[in-house]
């Protein structure tokens, strides 16, 4: 039973880890043009719930649909459309960001070094494109993962945290880029602590213990 | 008959089948057992060659065949398992790794055992006996590999994968070190083999190694039920199992 | 737009060998490691060559062993713990594809490496030039399939504490039948005998590792991941 044939569907999802139960029964639709909110206290459950909507973590009970089909048979074409940032930004320290980006994103697209570039200055880090991700700073190495899921041009973004470390400028940023995202027709999965005030579709789900 | 499978991935009923078959297996077991040993020790003629010194393969041998078999099985059972998520199959392939090493273990000690009387030594470097070795080491990787994981579901699924890969090496190890000794071996040094066995030496053996089967089914059942509890503490039904 | 799984294995073979020659001192521990271990050899047992040279294959063949060992650890285990190894996961190339890339590169960065030294190593312990052909195209097949071998172990065992210690329980019996032809064929080699018999089984080896291993790779490092 999927309820959304044009987006992203969550059915009853159930994840033990050892002896906790972390999810319990946790369901959600998400169309284009809109952005779930994940909230909770911490050890909720909500990383969890973003990495089997990824399709890292398989659930013990329930399934995750994307466009109708069940994303364990169409892994390709879902990873294909997906970004995801993880709580860590999830950069090789001895490489520069303009290589970081070059070896994640083209492996999903063919890209030019100028457009990846320009995904760097659309996050206002394009002076450090060519410095290794040992020498940035936290907030910078944020702006430098938010980048990645800027230039891999997917319809669906999975972010966890993604304004950690940011400053006002920053989340400004974050909070805008998404807004974008959204009103052009993706979908967005964002785990935050704190409110997201944005002028689109937001829903919200709340993980409780 | 796919009910009679499904039963077998349902924990209640797994522990109850393997508490009511228990008793048949050890019972069994105890008296193939007993009509062997005294039927291979007492009654079978001393060897031509080895003199008496050759009873002992009426452990050693049901050991190292029983030590290939429990791993095969715990493969499968965790390949099972792991293929088709059936929970009950890592708690087997859990329950049985230990049964095995033990068996790798004796056929270890007792085939050095029989060594000396006939290499003059207590480890010559046999092919069979270091394939012995080998899987006990497999054993070990296996069972290590399952207690590291802190979350006991991924320990499973690891165990289950070594085990698999393990099983497909077994053949290649017993055949490359054949081929290991074929090349390097001394012409002093006696292969452990069976010496061509009349049937009042055979049949002691069969019966051992039916003996040896059933009990290492029986304690399989026993160890399975401890696992069983173990891995389903938090059901209701354990509870309820617990308290009667 | 898309990208295919060669151009995806060819992207990531560059992405490993561009991260390996950034830390050159890491590349050269292996190495080092393997010309420290044959030293010990002659100083725990003997200096007379002649016995040096009948123990030599198999020395040779160990040290190279415990080298390719040493480095295994860090196959998947510095992508684990930045986070990289999810992202690869998710690039839509399917992980298998990654796990190939990441151990041909490991191959090329330790295996062939060892390869190229064994010469050198070899002269050290008394193996004559003859054997030397032999010598390395046994080792460069069997580091092949011991690298194989070690990216299921390195896929079970990442993320563990001591997994490098596990790593090594788990893979050295696996790799027990490479040792045995290898240095078999090396021994006879330096015999005078044909090693053919020992190669022919050691490739074998090696292309039965080559189609297997990447699936029970791929297959380990979903279950760390998750």
């Amino acid at each position: 039973m999927n309820t959304a044939v044009d987006g992203l569907g969550v059915e009853n999802v159930h994840v033990w880890r050892g002896d906790r139960h972390v999810l319990k029964g946790v369901s959600l639709t998400l169309r284009p043009r809109q952005l779930l909110h994940i909230r909770g206290p911490n050890g909720t459950g909500k990383t969890t719930l973003l990495r089997v909507v990824c399709g890292l973590l398989r659930p013990e009970l329930g399934l995750v649909w994307w466009l109708g089909n069940s994303i364990a048979s169409v892994r390709g074409e879902y990873q294909a459309a997906l970004a995801y940032a993880s709580h860590e930004p999830a950069l090789k320290a001895d490489l520069t960001a303009l290589e970081n980006l070059r070896f994640a994103v083209g492996l999903k697209r063919r890209v030019t070094a100028d457009e990846l570039r320009a995904s760097l200055g659309r996050t206002g880090v394009a002076a450090c494109a060519d410095l290794p991700a040992r020498v940035l700073s936290a907030g910078q190495r944020r702006r430098v993962a938010m980048a990645r899921v800027l230039a891999m041009s997917a319809s669906l973004w999975l972010l966890d945290e993604p304004f950690t470390n940011l400053d006002a400028a920053g989340t400004e940023l974050v909070s805008g880029l998404l807004h974008e995202h959204v009103l052009r027709g993706g979908l967005a999965l964002v785990v935050a602590h704190h409110d997201l005030k944005l002028d689109c579709d937001v829903r919200r789900l709340e993980l409780n213990e | 008959m796919w009910t009679w499978f499904y039963k077998l991935a349902s924990p209640p009923y797994v522990y109850g089948a393997a508490a009511a078959l228990t008793p048949w297996f050890l019972g069994l077991a105890a008296i193939a057992i007993g009509c062997g040993l005294v039927a291979g020790l007492v009654f079978a003629p001393p060897d031509y060659q080895q003199g008496d010194a050759f009873r002992i393969i009426y452990v050693h041998a049901p050991s190292a065949w029983m030590s290939l078999f429990s791993y095969t099985s715990m493969a499968i059972a965790g390949g099972i398992a792991l293929i088709w998520r059936i929970k009950m199959g890592h708690a087997v392939a859990a329950a049985s790794a230990p049964i095995g090493a033990s068996f790798t273990l004796l056929a270890l000690f007792t085939g050095s055992l029989w060594g000396r009387p006939m290499w003059g030594t207590y480890w010559a470097w046999d092919p069979r006996l270091t394939s012995e070795l080998i899987l006990l080491f497999l054993y070990v990787g296996v069972m290590s590999l399952r207690s590291a994981f802190e979350d006991p579901a991924r320990g499973d699924r690891a165990a289950a994968l070594l085990g698999l890969v393990g099983l497909v090496n077994v053949p290649i190890i017993h055949y490359s070190v054949l081929w290991w000794n074929s090349l390097h071996q001394g012409a002093t040094v006696a292969k452990l083999g069976k010496p061509s066995m009349p049937g009042s030496m055979l049949w002691p053996l069969l019966s051992m190694l039916l003996g040896f089967m059933l009990f290492y089914g029986g304690v399989l059942c026993v160890r399975l039920r401890g696992e069983v509890l173990n891995r389903e503490r938090q059901a209701k039904w354990v509870r309820e199992a617990i308290k009667s | 737009m898309n990208v295919g799984a060669f151009e995806a294995f060819t992207l990531v073979v560059r992405r490993e060998l561009c991260l390996s020659f950034r830390r050159p001192d890491q590349l050269l521990q292996p190495l080092v490691f393997f010309l420290i271990v044959t030293t010990l050899f002659p100083l725990g047992l003997s200096l007379q060559l002649s016995l040096l040279r009948d123990m030599a294959p198999g020395v040779l063949w160990v040290a190279a062993l415990l080298s390719s060992l040493l480095s295994l650890d860090s196959l998947f285990k510095s992508d684990a713990d930045d986070g990289t190894l999810e992202q690869l996961a998710l690039c839509g190339q399917g992980l298998t594809v990654i796990v190939a890339a990441k151990t041909i590169a490991h191959w090329l960065v330790t295996g062939a490496a060892l390869v190229l030294v064994s010469p050198v190593v070899g002269t050290a312990l008394g193996i004559p030039g003859s054997a030397f052909a032999t010598m390395m195209l046994s080792l460069g097949v069997g580091t092949l399939t011991l690298s194989w071998l070690g990216a299921i172990g390195a896929g079970l065992t990442v993320g563990l504490r001591r997994g490098n210690v596990l790593l090594s329980l788990i893979v050295l019996p696996l790799a027990m039948p490479l040792l045995i032809f290898g240095a078999g064929a090396t021994d006879r080699a330096v015999s005078g005998v044909s090693p053919a018999g020992a190669l022919y089984f050691l490739a074998a080896l090696c292309v039965f590792t080559c189609t297997l291993a990447p699936f029970a790779a791929t297959m380990a490092l979903r279950i760390t991941l998750e």
